[in-house]
């Protein structure tokens, strides 16, 4: 039979242990990389707390909520994939990751449909365009909404990616029963990136 | 057949998943970084040795300590033990064949060297003039290559983090037979706690860097006061990476010397738990320091006491280090070598950078010192004083187990003596020349600062001709030193139990190892892996 693990682990037990601790530590690490960000919006709301609810009840809110609604769908389903490939059926644990990544592609959508209706009113990162010369509110919240948003899309942007590399992998037998922790851990990096928007949601759309 | 000679095209060493081979590629880059830096380091001083212009003018100046600063921090001294002596060792220190990612450690090399390629490529065709620490609003408007730059560290800091998740990782599962936790050999433990740093910290780094780009390239204004920003708050995420960043090269270096005491002294350190706990407080109190760089950027009394007091709380762990190392030395059988007098010079400097420490962090006290060439000379006592006598003390303990061969000791000798008057010679006079009133980051001085800056550049020549010795040493060890036997120095600790330099595997069957690291009590034939 085909070795499952490598050499230099002594099982794959021990290999399956050291890439849980491994994507868990650098979980952490992007927790901290937001952790600046959140501080950086905490500082920034307490410095300016008009501009802050100026820029807040203009927010596309309903758009926001939706998203909210289609990243938590896609948290159930790769929760449920995993919990196919625990149960060795792999094509049912294929369709659920790609519905997944899927439900990623309709955030990513409705985000730049969002984005899109913002420049158009003139609403540019950094004070920049035409709706701030009628606004005199500071445009503080507007630059970090870009920006906060702007790189949670980028995590799900690349969390797509994963999940579609790991629907592929599923598929062509590479990863199997035995070695379905490599599914768990995607599904990991893809929660936290769930988790985060479950807190730029209320800070950036509905506070 | 040794991890040398297992196979010699240059493919196989560029490609290669091997920790060991990786540590002496990192060795190699390391290496580069730090001629570089120094070289810049001694155009500044050139520059220093008259009033006005000397040798270059006042841009080029900013240009050249910004790079100066950039290279030594980012380039060399973060990545430089624990990419080197970390990736060669750590997994032969706690038995194991690999470290737990070897392909991922591999990656972590070649992006280290590309972010090298663009920090470097940037500085050097744009120019960079605010500084290693890129404060704002400055730095959003420099008309410099600021954003090539930032984005360079930020992809060396991917580096970093690869390179700390692996280790951590490794360490939790790929120890031996009797390796518990705490029987692992300090240096384990420096790296350990030096890998939590770097994981937690980087990622604040990186992200505030690249904010301060995209203010650069398009004036979005975060940390602009005329848009609302607040620069002081960059400040705070700049050091909440940035003053752990000093344990991220200490720590390592201090993990080195808790090694090389006990192998010359001949004796086990005086509480190995000691050290353990001191590390990992440092590690912990390093992330709750940082304020004590804004005491004069306004900063409440109550918050300056709160972050003075934390300052010093690392000084009582260091403290604690110290004593245990001097302590080991009680009935040990010492050996002067080259290693342990580079321990010595690491024990004298860090005491005397440490002290200063304290001083600066007395909020009182900083007031009169801050932004002057006390602040510099304290932080290069600890960093160059900590750090660089650190890894030389591990480039000559270590060797003969990477190359297998022995360096000139009368040499070594010689160099250490001038390091240590190099050293002294370069920073004494800077303590003195901040106290007395010269800022930091001045092109121009007043005409009484003159003679110490003659001194200072004086110390900082007779430093760099240590260094040229030291290399000139090492390349004549590769060339014709005497062959290294496997223990050279009778070392208990673990990584000594094997072939010098060691076979692909590390070890030819799976180790197990019954003594502990510093069993020096027991006869050197009962300690086998
Ligand atoms: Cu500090």
């Amino acid at each position: 039979m085909r070795e499952l693990h490598a050499d230099h682990f002594e099982s794959l037990e021990v290999q399956a242990h050291a890439a849980r601790l491994g994507t868990w530590i650098f979980l952490c690490s992007e927790l901290l990389l937001f952790a600046g960000l959140f501080t950086l919006l905490a500082a920034s709301r307490a410095h300016d707390p008009r501009g802050f609810h100026e820029g807040m009840t203009h927010a596309a809110r309903t758009l926001g909520s939706i998203n909210t609604g289609v990243l938590l769908v896609s948290s159930t389903t790769a929760a449920l994939g995993v919990q196919a490939m625990r149960e060795n059926r792999p094509s049912r644990a294929f369709w659920l990751v790609l519905t997944t990544a899927t439900l990623g592609l309709v955030f990513l959508a409705i985000k730049i449909a969002e984005y899109a209706e913002h420049i158009d009113e003139g609403i540019l990162p950094g004070g920049h365009g035409a709706w701030f010369a009628s606004h005199a509110d500071a445009p503080l919240y507007w630059t970090l909404y870009y920006l906060m948003t702007g790189i949670h899309a980028i995590h799900v942007f690349v969390g797509m990616g994963l999940l579609v590399w790991t629907a592929v992998r599923v598929r062509a037998r590479l990863i199997v029963h035995e070695t379905s922790y490599k599914l768990d851990l995607v599904v990991l990096y893809w929660h936290l990136v769930d988790l985060i928007w479950i807190f730029l949601w209320p800070l950036l759309y509905l506070a | 057949m040794s991890y040398l000679t297992v196979d010699k095209t240059v493919r196989s060493w560029l490609l290669t998943t091997d920790h060991k081979r990786i540590g002496i590629l990192y060795l190699g880059a390391v290496l580069t970084m730090m001629a570089l830096g120094g070289l810049f380091a001694m155009l500044i001083r050139i520059e220093h040795l008259t009033p006005g212009p000397t040798i270059v003018s006042a841009y080029t100046y900013n240009r050249l300590f910004t790079l100066h600063g950039i290279t030594m921090v980012w380039l060399f001294m973060i990545p430089s033990i624990p990419t080197t002596f970390g990736n060669f060792l750590l997994p032969v220190m706690i038995g194991a064949k690999e470290v737990a990612f070897p392909r991922l450690n591999l990656a972590s090399f070649w992006i280290y060297v590309a972010g090298a390629l663009v920090t470097l490529g940037a500085m050097l065709a744009g120019g960079v003039d605010t500084g290693w620490t890129f404060y704002t609003p400055y730095s959003a408007s420099s008309p410099s290559a600021v954003v090539p730059t930032v984005i360079g560290i930020f992809i060396v800091g991917w580096s970093t983090i690869i390179t700390g998740i692996n280790f951590i990782v490794t360490v939790h599962t790929m120890r031996a037979r009797g390796v518990t936790w705490m029987r692992m050999p300090l240096f384990v433990w420096a790296i350990y706690g030096t890998s939590i740093i770097q994981v937690l910290a980087t990622p604040v780094l990186g992200m505030s860097l690249l904010l301060v780009g995209v203010d650069h390239y398009l004036q979005w204004g975060l940390f602009d006061p005329a848009r609302g920003g607040d620069p002081v708050l960059y400040q705070h995420l700049f050091w909440f990476y940035s003053h752990p960043a000093v344990y991220i090269m200490i720590l390592p270096a201090m993990g080195v010397i808790s090694e090389v005491i006990p192998t010359f002294a001949h004796k086990n350190p005086y509480s190995y738990r000691a050290i353990v706990y001191s590390t990992l407080g440092i590690a912990f109190v390093g992330f709750l320091t940082w304020g004590h760089h804004m005491f004069v950027a306004g900063m409440s009394r109550f918050d300056a006491g709160a972050f003075g007091i934390l300052s010093m709380m690392v000084a009582i762990f260091s403290a604690v280090k110290v004593f245990t190392w001097s302590l080991s030395f009680k009935q040990g059988a010492i050996v002067l070598k080259t290693p342990l007098l580079y321990a010595f010079l690491f024990l004298f400097l860090f005491i005397f950078g440490g002290m200063t420490g304290v001083a600066v962090a007395t909020m009182s006290l900083d007031v009169h010192w801050h932004d002057t060439y006390f602040v510099v000379a304290h932080f290069h006592f600890i960093m160059v004083g900590g750090t660089l006598t650190g890894f030389l003390a591990g480039l000559h303990y270590w060797f003969p187990k990477m190359f297998g061969r022995m360096y000139d000791e009368t040499i070594g000798v010689i160099s250490v003596i001038l390091v240590f008057v190099g050293f002294v010679g370069t920073f004494l006079p800077q303590f003195l020349l901040g106290n007395a009133g010269m800022p930091r980051r001045y092109y121009d001085y007043a005409p009484r600062f003159q003679p110490l800056h003659v001194a200072s550049t004086i110390g900082a020549l007779v430093l760099a001709s240590g260094l040229v010795l030291t290399l000139y040493n090492f390349v004549r060890a590769l060339r014709r030193g005497e062959h290294a036997p496997d223990n050279p120095w009778q070392s208990r600790s673990y990584e000594w139990l094997t072939a010098s330099p060691p076979p692909k595997e590390n070890f030819t069957k799976s180790p197990s190892f019954s003594l502990d690291p510093y069993a020096y009590d027991q006869p050197l034939e009962n300690a086998h892996a």
